[in-house]
């Protein structure tokens, strides 16, 4: 699983952080989402998943 | 511009009303009309106070869509954008929710910092504080009490006014100009009075902050207004909205979703028994999926023609997105209707999508999270005094919940 962030699209809703803490965090500044992994393990697929599907913005894009 | 509706042989008369009401003795549950919507198309067409017809758009994965498609507006001063009530002459409010990109990502990313998750989580003391207090007042004073009086607004209202800077000391002013702001049925003149006596009260309060800066997020603004990043108005319109936003959604919240779990003993059993956090977060989905207080629909106008769901929007037709109804669509949400904390609701679409979700929704989740853990712990006698065909509910509000729910223990 591999992870792409669109900044420019993020609105700092977090929703990100919630669903996947390991692999999304914010930054303090703006709350804009940035990538803490862009590969992560597989016990957070699910998890990363759940993460992009509740993105508002449609800013978090996976290739399996 | 207004839209209308042009398949032919469609009389005006089989267009329903919109705002619809709800059924007699299902307080929880979407107007009948609007499930009948649901049923029968994504998009159906719904008559407003203007004799104009926008689609509503009814069921779950069109809202998603059309909330996401940067060929939707939500530019309130657009030709056939669906209006509640009439615009005052001069155009719509300034708020940063009523606009498009690019304008509206930059206001929205002025205040969006505070939002952030692990800021508002370093909050979960201070928000415990409050509660515990409130719980301490209400168990020390007389009984029967209003609950919304007692504890759903001052929750919030403290909370916010911590977090922004507002002295609570004017609550009773706040509180009753935003009540008058989200009621449907208030008048143009008494609407536009409040939003006004509102909009005073910040930008006085703006200029103390640029004399005096505080660690408070209105401060945080005054430093932006200094800096030349905003205007002075920007800032004190930008107050306004979270002041509100911040205490009448989540006063509802809390005091409807307190009757909701009354209503449904086994569930609430559940909760109060529970220590597990991952329970109390999933119960706050779900009472947020069920509830969806903001039942007067997610409204935007078209700016190109759009294809969906075997419908041709056309460009400059409003758009009614019923996030309350698609919170009750069953492909979203097998057996929607009934209320079960335990299910994976974390998908709704209470506090909307797109761009212009909640900007406040890690902060409502919290304060939630917060209330439903302690409230029912520490009162555990907690139940209606009276009758719930007593309880008034606000059929009439843009926020649905009630105005008062006397409890006792
Ligand atoms: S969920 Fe999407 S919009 Fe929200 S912070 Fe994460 S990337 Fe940004």
């Amino acid at each position: 699983m591999k992870i792409t962030l669109d900044q420019d699209k993020c609105v700092a809703s977090g929703q990100c952080v919630v669903a996947a803490a390991d692999v999304f965090d914010q930054r303090d500044e703006d709350g804009i989402a940035v990538l803490l992994t862009a590969e992560p393990p597989a016990d957070q697929a699910t998890d990363t998943r759940h993460a992009a599907s509740v993105c508002p913005a449609l800013a978090i894009h996976i290739q399996e | 511009m207004t839209s209308t509706v042009e398949s032919a042989g469609e009389s005006p008369a089989a267009v329903p009303r919109f705002p619809m009401t709800r059924a007699a003795g299902c307080p929880f549950d979407p107007p009948p009309t609007a499930v009948a919507q649901q049923k029968q198309a994504p998009l159906t067409r719904v008559r407003l106070w203007d004799d104009s017809t926008p689609w509503l758009v009814t069921r779950y994965a069109e809202q998603r869509a059309l909330l996401a498609d940067p060929r939707v507006s939500a530019d309130i001063n657009r030709p056939g954008y669906p209006l509640q009530v009439a615009l005052p002459p001069g155009g719509g409010s300034a708020s940063f929710v009523l606009m498009d990109d690019p304008e509206h990502a930059r206001l929205r990313r002025m205040v969006t910092a505070p939002f952030a998750i692990k800021r508002v989580a370093a909050l979960r003391p201070a928000i415990q504080g409050i509660v515990d207090e409130l719980i301490d007042d209400m168990l020390a004073g007389p009984k029967p009490v209003d609950l919304v009086e007692a504890f759903a607004l001052p929750v919030p209202s403290l909370v916010i006014c911590e977090l922004l800077g507002v002295p609570y000391a004017d609550h009773d002013f706040f509180q009753d100009n935003s009540k008058i702001v989200i009621k449907r049925d208030a008048g143009p003149e008494q609407r536009m009075g409040a939003q006004r006596a509102l909009l005073g009260y910040l930008d006085d309060l703006m200029g103390r902050k640029l004399a005096d800066p505080a660690d408070d997020l209105l401060s945080g603004l005054a430093e932006r207004v200094r800096s030349g990043e905003m205007t002075r108005n920007e800032a004190a319109q930008m107050g306004v909205l979270l002041l509100i936003a911040g205490h009448e959604t989540t006063a509802n919240m809390i005091a409807l979703g307190t009757l909701a779990l009354l209503e449904h003993p086994a569930q609430l059993e559940l909760l109060r028994d529970s220590d597990d956090p991952k329970l109390v977060a999933s119960a706050v989905e779900e009472l947020l999926r069920y509830l969806n207080i903001v039942h007067n629909g997610r409204r935007r106008v078209a700016l190109e023609d759009i294809e969906i769901a075997g419908e041709r929007v056309r460009a400059g037709e409003g758009l009614i997105i019923a996030n309350d109804i698609g919170n009750r669509d069953p492909d979203a949400f097998p057996d929607p209707d009934r209320l079960d904390i335990e299910r994976d609701a974390r998908h709704h679409v209470a506090f909307g999508f797109g761009v212009h979700q909640c900007l406040g929704q890690p902060l409502a989740r919290l304060e939630l999270q917060v209330v439903y853990s302690t409230l029912y712990r520490r009162i555990p006698a907690l139940r209606l005094a009276g009758d719930i065909e007593r309880v008034p509910f606000k059929h009439d509000g843009n926020v649905y919940g009630v105005y008062e729910l006397p409890v006792t223990w």
